[in-house]
């Protein structure tokens, strides 16, 4: 394992690149622990103060040091992606596997269901989610509708490989052993399943915390939970560029593009060395 | 023919099976709410005036029977289906008496226009220029393109069209940034309404083929890089069949077919990128309709948007998912 | 016209990759020389990983990045001039592709562009060639596929609506429509029912002897060689180990390799056990010192493991390389193994 992660640092520019850069963010993020200040709370500090030595990026129009205030906020948005990509893991791997292995209507209910979601447009029905909800849709059950939705593309991944992996000769053994097909879904194939499951998890991060920054941006997420998304609203709300205070949008946006670049460098690397094919063509280059 | 036609219209009943489920469960979501519909209107319209307590009365006698709030969920669910078929979800609020399906059909058109344009663009030229980097993984033009798109594919919609407007809107005000075409010309056929409609559709275009070219580049890449080693491509290649001919007709034509069914998987991502992009260039589409319908709590209008987007994105998948057969003749035979 | 359409000298082609900052090299052909007469059936015979594979690969001027000629020469003598693949440009390669010198491929199911009509697909591989077009050309394809005993909608049909037989009468045809002087054929019997095997076998033969083409056939089955090969060369390791005439390989082997070969054929009557052989093949990234073969040698001495043997004529047109030749001894008795023409 160890070994594997050395060769991606040494021979794989992408990887370390995203390394780097992911690396970066969750430091940053992780400062948010021992914050002196509280990030929920307003005009603690001189408002519209560029960048200097006492205040790192400076303030903002909301009174508050903008480096603190987004440390917690790319805090939070971390751990909503990763609530996020945990529990549509869990959901996709589940009908996966059932779908895939279990066949007959089963399958068939399920890939219905599935087509279902594929067809519907995410944006508006969270919107919708956030117009019936108001106020009481906090970050958690955000991230648990995310999870709802975002399971159909992966679970049709691994129910492929799993209809796949039912024909194939150790399956039929083990069935004729008598394993029961709990047992033979979990301890067969789910190794098999767990590259794909690895590679779409950081997709799905990516994708969450995108759809959660478009919400927040436009203030349709709980604006007291500070996200990368909602410094952006603040900054609009009052704004911020206009104004002058550069610093408020500037900032945020390029630490944004670096988290997410980062973990696409990250996805694209281990799904191109995970893939035995890409890992072969690099070989012969 | 015959096979074909059964298919199209299995798969016809499947998207009416869908359209039916999906908006089923939109109207289960707006009764989620524990906020009440009529009361939240008649919150903000206090809150915007003065109202008499009669006026207030009879405001909410009206609104719960627009909204039917006042019967049993069953009752309203037959009433939902019975208006929306009839193509009637009420008056809209942010536009009062103006139906609020009007809205939508009026900002549909713009939506759709912008959708397949940028889409059809990004799908073609993604694609062409991807193949072209899997087939000549060394060329430096290529690369170039590979690491550019790298770099801006993960960024999210909102992001880049924010970053653009910000360009373009601030630092070069070369572009129009704002509405779907300049308030000093009059709508109609005229060369000069459609040079003002071409020249504001740039901007937000131009953000969703950013967006999307990479994920089209990226993923052709990979595949073509694959196919070109699959028994065929490297026997043709053996016996001298010309350049062209292998990379149009056997490593292209085999590497679309994936592609088309990922482009109906993403369908509804670039529909959902699509209405986002229109809200920050104030585009007269189906997003920027949404914000401020939700913004000025007009449920009705909200519902409308929701349902036709839900028709539309599932209706593009059905045209997509139709085209496969033709172009795979190994599921022709099914 | 000499008697020979393809002399190969002293080739050697080697998979040169740098993988994670490790480079290997793997030394696929090592030193390689012979020849093809016009006319002959010549069989190359060999286990998997031997080296045959790539060996073929350079013969169909097919050589791509890993594998790299490094040295030799590769000369046709085709009745348009003569050419050496190795150092030929591009279009020259192109003038000869298809027309003198074609390839019958390994899995007849994978071959066919799943999406295209078999007619497009011969437009594509031999209209150039052939110099036709429009009805001429389509006469002589349907003409040729008559021979193969195929009906002449097959044009019409895509690939997966053939079965596998068709399918594989389909690729010989479209490697022989243009009559090409020398036809490679690398492994077309693997994976076929025998059944399927004996008919592709005598289509071959009979395409072969109609055209006067040569053909050099590639397998590990050594019965297919005792039915349709004139000559049979035995690759061992990216070398050549022994070359003859096939009578002579099977009932008179001059190379214990060999002799193990032949030996590993089930004969009907015969029960007695038949050893196998101890080891495996060499890695070709790292070969063993002197003959490669000696690890698994059952004559090997002190000599076979410091000195290589190089190939030496030991009788007429019979090449050997094999410090011990004159003491290797047929595995088995006299009677012929099944298949082979008394």
């Amino acid at each position: 394992m160890i070994s594997v992660f050395r060769d991606l640092i040494r021979y794989n520019i992408e990887f370390t690149i995203g390394l780097v850069l992911v690396g970066l963010v969750v430091a940053f993020a992780a400062l948010s622990f021992i914050s002196p200040v509280d990030p929920s709370l307003i005009y603690l500090a001189v408002p519209d103060q560029p960048p200097s030595a006492q205040h790192w990026f400076g303030t903002n129009s909301r009174g508050q040091d903008l480096f603190w205030q987004l440390s917690a906020a790319f805090r939070n948005s971390l751990i909503f992606g990763l609530t996020v990509a945990v529990l549509s893991r869990i959901i996709s791997i589940t009908v996966g596997l059932a779908a895939g292995y279990l066949g007959g209507w089963v399958d068939r209910v399920l890939m219905f269901i599935n087509d279902i979601f594929v067809s519907v447009p995410i944006f508006p029905i969270l919107v919708l989610f956030y117009f019936v909800l108001r106020s009481d849709l906090d970050t958690f059950t955000l991230a648990l509708i995310m999870a709802c939705l975002g399971w159909p593309f992966d679970a049709r991944l691994i129910r492929s490989v799993a209809r796949g992996l039912k024909h194939r000769e150790f399956t039929r053994h083990a069935v004729f052993a008598g394993m029961s097909t709990r047992k033979v879904l979990l301890e067969e194939h789910l190794p098999y399943v767990m590259p794909i499951v690895f590679a779409t998890f950081m997709n799905n991060m990516l994708w969450s915390m995108a759809l959660e920054v478009t919400l927040a941006v436009l203030g349709f997420t709980n604006l007291n939970h500070p996200t990368m998304g909602t410094v952006l609203y603040w900054s609009n709300q009052h704004s911020a560029i206009v104004v002058g205070v550069w610093w408020w949008v500037v900032i945020p946006v390029v630490l944004i593009v670096i988290t997410f670049l980062g973990l696409f460098l990250l996805a694209m690397s281990m799904n191109e060395y995970i893939d035995p094919r890409s890992r072969l063509r690099r070989m012969g280059v | 023919m015959r096979a074909y036609l059964l298919f199209a219209g299995k798969r016809f009943l499947q998207l009416l099976a869908v359209i039916f489920c999906g908006i089923s469960a939109t109207f289960l979501v707006t009764h989620l709410s524990p906020i009440d519909p009529v009361e939240q209107v008649l919150g903000r319209l206090s809150a915007r005036s003065n109202l008499s307590p009669d006026a207030i009365a009879a405001t909410r006698a009206a609104l719960t029977e627009l909204y039917g709030t006042n019967q049993p969920i069953l009752q309203q669910y037959f009433n939902f289906w019975a208006r929306l078929l009839r193509g009637d979800l009420g008056p809209s609020l942010l536009a009062f008496p103006t139906p609020s399906m009007d809205l939508v059909a009026r900002a549909l058109p713009w939506t759709l226009g912008l959708l397949a344009t940028s889409t059809l663009f990004t799908f073609i030229v993604g694609n062409l220029m991807g193949a072209l980097a899997g087939y000549r993984p060394d060329n430096p033009f290529f690369r170039a393109f590979g690491l550019l798109s790298i770099a801006i594919q993960p960024i999210p919609y909102y992001v880049v069209a924010f970053i653009l407007l910000i360009i373009f809107g601030y630092y070069l005000p070369i572009l129009p940034t704002n509405g779907g075409f300049g308030m000093d010309v009059r709508p109609g056929w005229t060369p000069q309404f459609i040079v003002s409609l071409l020249q504001h559709a740039i901007l937000p275009a131009a953000s969703l083929v950013l967006v999307g070219f990479g994920g089209w580049f990226l993923g052709m890449r990979a595949l073509v890089s694959n196919i070109i080693n699959d028994d065929y491509v490297t026997y043709a290649e053996l016996a001298g069949v010309d350049r062209r001919t292998v990379v149009g007709s056997y490593v292209i034509r085999n590497a679309m077919l994936p592609q088309l069914t990922a482009l109906a998987m993403t369908l509804g991502g670039v529909f959902s990128g699509t209405i986002i992009t229109e809200e920050v260039f104030n585009y007269p589409g189906m997003g920027s309709l949404l914000i401020d319908a939700v913004n000025y709590g007009d449920y009705s209008l909200v519902l409308a948007v929701a349902t036709v987007s839900i028709t539309a994105v599932a209706g593009a998948i059905f045209i997509v998912d139709l085209l496969y057969p033709l172009l795979d003749p190994r599921i022709r035979a099914e | 016209m000499t008697r020979d359409i393809l002399k190969v000298d002293g080739l050697k082609a080697y998979y040169q990759m740098n993988y994670f900052g490790v480079n290997r090299e793997v030394r696929a052909v090592d030193d390689i020389t012979m020849t093809v007469r016009r006319g002959e059936v010549y069989g190359i015979a060999g286990e998997s990983s031997s080296g045959k594979t790539s060996f073929i690969k350079v013969l169909a001027a097919a050589v791509r990045p890993p594998l790299r000629v490094v040295d030799g020469s590769v000369r046709f003598g085709f009745s348009t001039g003569p050419i050496d693949v190795v150092r030929a440009s591009p279009r020259e390669l192109e003038a000869i592709r298809w027309m003198s010198l074609s390839y019958v491929m390994q899995g007849s199911m994978s071959v066919l562009n799943p999406v295209r009509r078999i007619g497009k697909t011969f437009r594509d591989f031999a209209q150039r060639p052939l110099g036709l077009s429009g009805r001429a050309f389509e006469e002589r394809v349907v003409e040729h596929l008559a021979r193969l005993k195929l009906p002449a909608d097959v044009l019409r049909a895509y690939p997966h609506e053939l079965s596998g037989g068709m399918r594989q009468r389909v690729t010989i045809g479209l490697a022989t429509v243009c009559h090409p002087e020398f036809i490679i054929a690398d492994e077309p019997t693997t994976a076929l029912d025998v059944v399927v095997q004996k008919e592709v076998l005598s289509l071959i033969r009979e395409i072969q002897r109609e055209m006067d083409s040569s053909v050099v056939f590639v397998t590990h089955d050594m019965s297919v060689h005792a039915n349709i090969a004139d000559r049979v060369g035995i690759i061992y390791a990216g070398r050549l180990v022994e070359e003859g005439p096939t009578r002579q390989m099977f009932f008179a082997p001059k190379h214990p390799y060999t002799a193990h070969l032949v030996a590993s054929l089930p004969r009907i009557g015969d029960t007695t056990q038949r050893p196998a052989l101890d080891g495996r093949p060499p890695n070709l990234a790292d070969p063993p010192r002197g003959c490669r073969f000696h690890p698994r040698c059952p004559l090997a001495i002190d000599k076979c493991r410091e000195q290589s043997p190089p190939l030496e004529t030991v009788a007429a047109d019979h090449r050997t390389a094999c410090w011990r030749w004159r003491e290797v001894t047929p595995l088995v008795g006299a009677i012929s193994p099944v298949g082979v023409p008394a």
